[in-house]
């Protein structure tokens, strides 16, 4: 699948070079996800494969997301005492760190945090694959490589991402447990009821839905730009970098969406 | 080195290619290519690098499509079939690559098995087993079987991407420069298997390469590809005994059975 927007440079351009590129090149995306859904949804399914990926995507980053999840628990509430302690309101820091964990840091933070690790993980791959002629060796031994390839990551990148944001909030409560324990002698309980009392069904599953999202956008992003790599080492560079650039940009541009969706809705 | 097969079993041709056309924007690399492959033929395709020996390939597997003239493979129209009839068409086609693509986070074994158990379901783990030794044993690599692509070297990585081409029982052979990078000795021995496939799979095949000792063990029919077009057609002996400058300096620069070259 040659996108094309590599094909203009030898037509007339509509407006501009960029710009007729730049539609072009949702056109190919769009075409990336019509695609995906094609394939996701009918059989023959690589079971084995999702499952190996989902390992790959969620417990490989396992490590990781347990230490940026514990450190964001324990510096968010460091910075947030201050503040609320001049307003002699520091009980109230179990609710504040809860709704800003729950609501907004675990998903994003996770998603970022995967978007590195797990999106540019995809783009090499599949572009090394790409440009050692591996994808076309599995397209003339008459299998489908979009298949095996791309649904079983962008498959396991939808599911896991919300596993780990759900496991990084979880993290991140227990970072700031130990700090408000440590500076304020709050018990478990006490901690957990204050906690939990700010926080609704919304905010899970708009935290949730968010992570769905952005597991998707990491998924395609990384596949689309590894899949479709070009001119060797140099291009799987290229498309791992814009894996991680795009799939950010992405997940930035969501946030703010789904917040909005969300908030007119609460 | 095993006898090369010269009984084409009939005229009829597997392959059909018909004024092909191809270019890379500005770039024509095949400008009116016309040849038939007939059933259990090896053909030779030689020509200079960039000459577009590769991209006839391609286009005949369907990893490119033509920008006009017809290719036909077992009678259908590569460029117009359904993804489907061309995923089944390419069940009948084996692809060896230049570097042998093999898939590098998979071991040999996984290697043969991914386009067997993909293509053919209904096999058991026992028979997938079987077929993966039987294959193996044809190439000469039984103990390869647990080991990783990089831990192979050139020629028994060409010799495994051969495999798992031929575990699909293929009818037509295609090689990507089956001997590059290789040193004599192993290219010998590439050359044995590719006349070994023919005879023993009784595949009809093109072989990519610029190399004429390969051309002249392997093929039945030697062709040139220059500018775009085929220059010329015919048995080794009769391609190579021609007065034809551009094929008389492609000859020279080889130094096949060349004995005043050798002793110079």
């Amino acid at each position: 699948m040659k996108p094309n927007s590599d094909i203009i440079p030898h037509k007339k351009y509509l407006i501009s070079r960029k710009i007729d590129a730049f539609f072009l090149e949702i056109y190919d995306v769009s075409k990336f996800i019509g695609l995906f859904f094609k394939e996701a949804f009918s059989s023959p399914f690589e079971w084995k494969e999702i499952i190996n990926q989902c390992y790959n995507v969620g417990y490989k980053s396992l490590p990781l997301i347990s230490l940026t999840g514990f450190i964001i628990g324990i510096v968010f509430t460091k910075q947030s005492r201050p503040s609320l302690s001049t307003f002699g309101a520091s009980s109230w820091l179990p609710s504040l760190i809860s709704i800003a964990i729950i609501r907004a840091l675990a998903p994003l933070v996770t998603s970022l945090i995967a978007a590195g690790k797990v999106g540019s993980n995809i783009g090499a791959e599949l572009g090394s694959m790409k440009v050692t002629e591996q994808i076309d060796a599995m397209e003339v031994s008459a299998t489908n490589p979009f298949k095996f390839l791309v649904v079983t990551r962008v498959i396991a990148t939808t599911f896991m991402i919300p596993v780990l944001t759900l496991y990084s909030g979880l993290v991140g409560m227990l970072g700031s447990y130990i700090n408000i324990h440590q500076n304020e002698q709050t018990s478990f309980a006490a901690f957990v009821k204050n906690a939990f009392s700010t926080i609704s069904f919304l905010d899970i599953n708009s935290s949730i839905f968010k992570a769905v999202c952005y597991g998707f956008t990491i998924g395609v992003a990384g596949c689309y730009q590894g899949y479709n790599a070009q001119n060797g080492t140099q291009g799987v560079g290229k498309a791992a970098n814009a894996a991680v650039v795009v799939s950010m940009f992405l997940i930035f541009v969501e946030e703010m969406i789904i917040v909005q969706f969300v908030n007119a809705i609460r | 080195m095993l006898k090369k097969q010269t009984n084409i079993e009939t005229n009829e041709p597997v392959i059909s290619i018909k004024d092909l056309k191809k270019s890379f924007g500005t770039l024509t690399v095949l400008n009116g290519v016309d040849i038939e492959i007939l059933n259990g033929e090896n053909l030779a395709v030689l020509g200079r690098s960039g000459s577009g020996k590769s991209v006839l390939i391609k286009i005949i597997s369907g990893l490119l499509k033509p920008d006009s003239g017809i290719v036909k493979v077992f009678g259908q129209e590569v460029d117009k079939i359904s993804p489907k009839e061309l995923q089944e068409l390419r069940s009948k086609i084996g692809f060896s690559f230049q570097n042998s693509a093999l898939y590098d986070s998979m071991t040999v074994r996984e290697n043969l098995a991914f386009p067997l158990t993909r293509n053919k379901r209904e096999l058991s783990r026992n028979e997938v087993n079987h077929a993966i030794e039987e294959v193996l044993n044809e190439v000469g690599l039984s103990k390869t079987i647990n080991q990783m692509p990089s831990e192979l070297s050139g020629g028994q990585r060409k010799r495994i991407g051969i495999a798992r081409t031929l575990i699909l029982k293929p009818e037509i052979m295609l090689y990507d420069e089956p001997t590059s990078g290789l040193d004599p000795i192993t290219s010998i021995e590439i050359n044995n298997l590719i006349t070994k496939v023919q005879k023993q799979f009784n595949t009809s095949a093109i072989i990519i390469t610029h190399d004429l000792t390969c051309a002249k063990n392997t093929a039945n029919r030697v062709a040139i590809l220059m500018e775009g077009k085929f220059l010329t057609t015919g048995s080794f002996k009769e391609v190579f005994s021609s007065k034809e400058e551009n094929i008389r300096t492609f000859y020279d620069y080889n130094f096949i059975n060349d004995d005043e070259n050798i002793q110079k």
